[in-house]
């Protein structure tokens, strides 16, 4: 049987190869071609060498949305994994109506960002028009918005990840440490916690991804408002791309960067958790 | 030995139902072409006025049931139309007749248009100030003049006139910015005793419904900057009328139905239904609001167009602001069937009765074209404007189809909300009007 599959696989993964070519690879070398490249539509581009790139560097939008985005990112990372962790650990206490817990805290996560962008942006400016202000009344407002929405999207899923960590740690090596006289914290801290790295590391990566890819819940919640100053990364490729006319392979250089940018840190950070992981 | 047969079986299955659905996919794109493209050519039109959208698929459809010639319509979102024309135009299946909005949208598309100067829709217009051309190429046709100012509702207005603390007490006095700052602040300031919320519909400032401010309301500076420097179209705005804008904006903002920090959220659609249930005397919007406003509170009579004031010296002749940024281009890249089909609706539109129908009593427009001599709108807003211009009144011209880029106009409207709500200052808005004008012009003709 080892033998059959080593000899066909080819075939085997050939149609998902077609898909992934299809759909991924060509797109991304086009895309990299692009962003060399002045053009109107994509069918009709002109090789202009990097000057789309140095555009970059003097476009003081992309630096603050940068920074504003890389302050988003870390502030969910942490707010999100220390909710998720902690909710993980009340409902793996075997409470009354866990199961109803678990579901209620992972059901936003079903609901697709543009309509729980709407759908927070009526309730913030609903409690925001008390105060005679909105969402887009400065960034900051914005900002919070966007952190507020995500943990509710996001708790639950994580909260999910953690939760099967945690049922994986073998019963006898708890029981051992509180034969050896640990406090709960202690538990927490030299047991929980590092037989749960691999959880971590998942849901770090995960959310600093999704920190950083952000985009239908910043279109629909602010659109960037006001000034552009909510706007994350991705809003800001799309509207450099789209918003303005000429700058498309602008657009799509600042699309590379992010690519590379999000690239990097995601495998910094892999590294990092990863070796933090101990072997059961 | 079994379960080797059984992971055969599946892995094979998941392999030919990919095939499967890989070929069904493509086999139902390939039929929907096919049964389309005929040797007639079709035509594939992307509308840019979403007020229009329901009324363009019919009379496509009965172009289509008329001639067997199909004919697709789609209609851009409000605010999106140059995203999803850019899309659309990288398609194999592209839109074969588009619209650009004035000599600054042509300057992207020109490579795209294809030269209408033989066609029967150019024939048909009744003046070059209607068409936009490059050379000798004719590259796009405006099929509608619309007209804007600030509509108002007669009822309230003359409850406004007749009441005892009024100061202004006819509409033949209310012709300049004094007369209209001391109206809206009296309606504003006894707003309970007319039984309204507002002078002014809220200046909604989200970002799908600010054009009406970073955009149409910016004409009057540069109209009247234009105006005294002699020029049509600058590199460099000087902006000598910015005080007056600043004036307008402060009025609007100060006299309305909400408060100026609460506008941010605030979209067209708030505005309209505010005027259309008479909370609001004025809203400035064009012709087009008309099919939004009608058949609410407000009566078709009671409907009215004034002029935007400003403060500018001799106000009181100045019209409504009335030009076109809807201008039709046909896709010079589609197949020679597509362009004649395309070429044959386009005069099917502007010659025929149902056409003609459609596009003055359905959709309300006054068009440029000479065919059109027996179809006049019925629509109240196009009656104002042309009581203004047999009372002599000179008409603004539409000069924000100037404007340097999209950027330039969506940075006017982040500093006008900024001044507006309180976070940012008015010198906000000269920059991003003047040096903001300089820098874009200079990015987009480098």
């Amino acid at each position: 049987m080892q033998k059959a599959i080593k000899k066909y696989f080819p075939i085997f993964v050939l149609p998902t190869m077609i898909a992934f070519a299809i759909g991924f690879l060509a797109p991304f070398i086009l895309g990299i071609y692009l962003s060399f490249c002045d053009f109107t539509t994509v069918t009709d581009a002109e090789f202009i060498g990097i000057g789309n790139y140095l555009k970059i560097l003097g476009d003081a939008e992309f630096i603050h949305s940068l920074w504003y985005t890389a302050l988003f990112t870390v502030v969910t990372v942490i707010l999100i994994n220390v909710l998720a962790f902690a909710v993980a650990l009340l409902l793996t206490k075997g409470i009354r109506g866990t199961n109803v817990f678990r579901t209620v805290f992972f059901m936003p996560n079903l609901i697709g960002g543009i309509v729980l962008g709407y759908v927070w942006q009526l309730l913030l400016n609903g409690v925001l028009a008390r105060f005679e202000r909105t969402l887009t009344y400065s960034e900051w407002f914005g900002f919070w918005g966007l952190v507020i929405l995500m943990l509710w999207q996001q708790v639950g899923y994580m909260m999910i990840i953690y939760i099967s960590g945690i049922q994986n740690i073998p019963g006898e090596l708890i029981e051992a440490a509180k034969i050896d006289g640990a406090r709960p914290s202690q538990i927490l801290r030299h047991v929980t916690i590092p037989m749960v790295m691999p959880s971590i590391t998942i849901c770090t990566f995960l959310t600093l991804t999704n920190g950083f890819k952000l985009f239908d819940q910043n279109l629909a919640l602010t659109n960037g408002a006001p000034s552009r100053m909510s706007e994350l990364l991705a809003l800001n490729i799309y509207n450099t791309f789209y918003g303005r006319a000429g700058w498309e392979g602008v657009g799509q250089a600042k699309a590379v960067v992010f690519f590379i940018i999000v690239g990097v840190i995601a495998l910094l950070q892999n590294r990092l958790t990863t070796s933090k992981e101990v072997q059961q | 030995m079994k379960k080797k047969r059984v992971l055969a079986f599946v892995l094979a299955a998941a392999m030919a139902g990919g095939l499967v659905t890989g070929c069904g996919g493509s086999g139902n794109s390939d039929g929907g072409s096919s049964s389309g493209s005929g040797s007639t050519g079709k035509v594939y039109y992307l509308n840019f006025k979403p007020e229009q959208a329901d009324q363009w698929v019919e009379l496509a459809g009965q172009y289509t049931e008329e001639t067997g010639v199909q004919v697709d319509v789609q209609t851009a979102a409000s605010g999106t139309y140059e995203s999803q024309l850019k899309s659309e135009m990288a398609k194999d299946e592209a839109p074969t007749l588009f619209q650009v909005n004035g000599p600054v949208g042509l300057a992207t598309w020109k490579d795209y248009c294809y030269d209408l100067s033989d066609s029967a829709v150019y024939k048909d217009v009744s003046s070059d100030d209607y068409v936009l051309k490059d050379g000798d190429q004719v590259l796009g046709v405006a099929y509608v003049i619309e007209t804007y100012g600030l509509i108002y509702n007669k009822a309230l207005l003359n409850d406004y006139f007749d009441a005892s603390w009024s100061t202004v007490k006819s509409i033949d006095d209310l012709n300049n910015f004094d007369a209209l700052k001391t109206v809206a602040e009296e309606i504003q300031a006894h707003k309970d005793d007319l039984g309204v919320e507002g002078a002014f519909t809220s200046a909604g400032m989200d970002s799908s419904s600010d054009w009406r401010f970073k955009t149409h309301l910016a004409n009057l500076p540069i109209y009247y900057e234009y105006k005294d420097r002699g020029i049509t179209s600058t590199d460099a705005i000087e902006g000598t009328y910015l005080d007056n804008y600043k004036q307008i904006w402060d009025l609007y903002i100060n006299n309305a139905t909400c408060e100026p920090s609460m506008i941010s959220s605030k979209t067209g659609d708030d505005a309209s239904s505010e005027f259309a249930l008479g909370e609001a005397v004025f809203y400035q919007n064009g012709t087009w609001a008309y099919n939004d406003i009608k058949d609410n509170e407000v009566a078709d009579e009671d409907l009215g167009m004034l002029p935007i004031y400003i403060g500018a010296e001799g106000e009181e002749e100045q019209g409504l602001c009335t030009g076109s940024e809807n201008y039709w281009c046909v896709n010079k890249n589609a197949s020679e069937e597509d362009i004649q089909a395309t070429l044959d609706f386009m005069q099917w539109v502007v010659e025929s009765d149902a056409g003609r129908d459609m596009l003055a009593n359905e959709m309300g427009f006054v068009t440029p074209f000479t065919t059109f001599s027996d179809y006049l709108p019925s629509n109240p807003l196009v009656l104002a404007n042309e009581e203004y211009s047999e009372a002599g009144k000179t008409p603004v011209s539409w000069n924000f189809t100037t404007m340097p880029s999209e950027n330039w106009k969506n940075n006017l409207g982040s500093a006008l909300l900024e001044y507006a709500q309180g976070t940012g200052d008015w010198d906000g808005v000269v920059t991003a009007f003047v040096d903001g004008w300089a820098t874009e012009y200079a990015a987009a003709n480098e």
